[in-house]
């Protein structure tokens, strides 16, 4: 397995339900950059909040600060746990591997494979499993953070740090379960009928999507739990 | 057939050209979790600069390879930057009213 060459326009224009504007562009691929669009200004809104409240909270517990709480003397250790977040965030950045190589797998169905290895890793059933097992590990990472965050005494409604942390990424975790279940339907389609190139566009669009919610954890990454 | 009198669309990366994105962005992954667990860069004035360095390289790698911006349609790129533009630039305008960024001017005398 060498190479991926089918152009996205190519198809659009080989899969038989698509409409077409006058520039040769399928609708729907415009359509999902449109949404992706209006989605970078819901996390932007979403971002901006959490920054804004960001070191406002007269209550911890405190994302990188240990808070101890003067009535009752307990103490909160910082409440991030970086090393957990490292493993989701490559987790993540892996499914979206996953997730191109799925792509190409539909896109080069009917090229020749020499040997079995070529035809296990030209599998698209194979690439969309592991997208959507990666996708779930990160949904698991997210919600030992969110258990463990609450058994420590953060809350949705503990303090400002709360509700714009859980609001932020509850809202990233729920793209990502969307994902999750978009990619489910894919392969559900491909165990019915298998995909070929014929569907490369209903499988892009799906990556798509699956990208800008990678993407947007990579700045969530940096600037919620790095930048101290 | 495939319009391609645009000139923006083209061959998609080659599944070598996948995995060494992949690579790239694991190191710069790996770069920026090392940095946050050095006390004196943390504290150092180019920390935050280089974090968002890095992931801005690691947000551009991903949309130009993975999401093929690179490749696709110049349309697909409008549709894109020209929200993200907007969306970096009310959020810089929200960190600047809320005080969370702050222009130091010199003052004379």
């Amino acid at each position: 397995m060498t190479a991926t060459t089918a152009p996205h326009a190519a198809d659009a224009h080989a899969h038989g339900g698509g409409h077409h504007t006058s520039l040769g562009l399928d609708n729907r691929k415009i359509a999902i950059w449109t949404f992706i669009g209006s989605e970078c200004m819901l996390f932007a809104s979403l971002i901006s909040t959490y920054l804004i409240y960001k070191g406002r909270s007269p209550e911890g517990p405190y994302p990188h600060e240990a808070w101890t709480n003067p009535a009752t003397g307990e103490v909160f250790k910082p409440i991030l746990n970086i090393p957990v977040t490292s493993a989701s965030t490559f987790v993540l950045l892996m499914s979206s591997l996953a997730m191109v190589l799925a792509l190409a797998a539909v896109q080069n169905k009917h090229v020749p494979k020499r040997t079995r290895g070529e035809e296990i890793l030209g599998s698209s059933k194979l690439w969309l499993w592991t997208t959507c097992l990666l996708g779930l590990g990160f949904l698991g990472f997210q919600a030992y953070e969110f258990t463990s965050f609450i058994h420590e005494g953060l809350s949705i409604r503990t303090n400002l740090f709360g509700s714009s942390f859980f609001t932020l990424t509850g809202f990233h975790g729920a793209h990502v379960t969307a994902g999750v279940l978009w990619l489910a339907t894919l392969l559900a389609i491909d165990y019915k009928r298998g995909l070929g190139p014929q569907d490369a566009l209903l499988v892009d669009i799906a990556a798509l999507y699956w990208h800008f919610v990678d993407v947007v954890w990579i700045v969530i990454f940096t600037l919620v739990y790095l930048i101290q | 057939m495939a319009d391609h009198s645009h000139g923006a669309e083209g061959a998609h990366p080659t599944w070598s050209t996948y995995w060494k994105v992949a690579l790239f962005l694991t190191v710069i992954t790996i770069v920026e979790v090392w940095a946050y667990y050095i006390p004196a860069l943390v504290e150092s004035a180019i920390f935050v600069p280089s974090l968002l360095i890095m992931s801005a390289v690691k947000f551009v790698v991903v949309v130009m390879f993975y999401m093929h911006l690179k490749y696709d349609h110049k349309l697909f790129r409008a549709l894109f930057t020209g929200p993200l533009i907007l969306a970096a630039l009310t959020l810089i305008a929200l960190l600047f009213l809320f005080s969370k960024l702050v222009v130091r001017l010199g003052v004379g005398g």
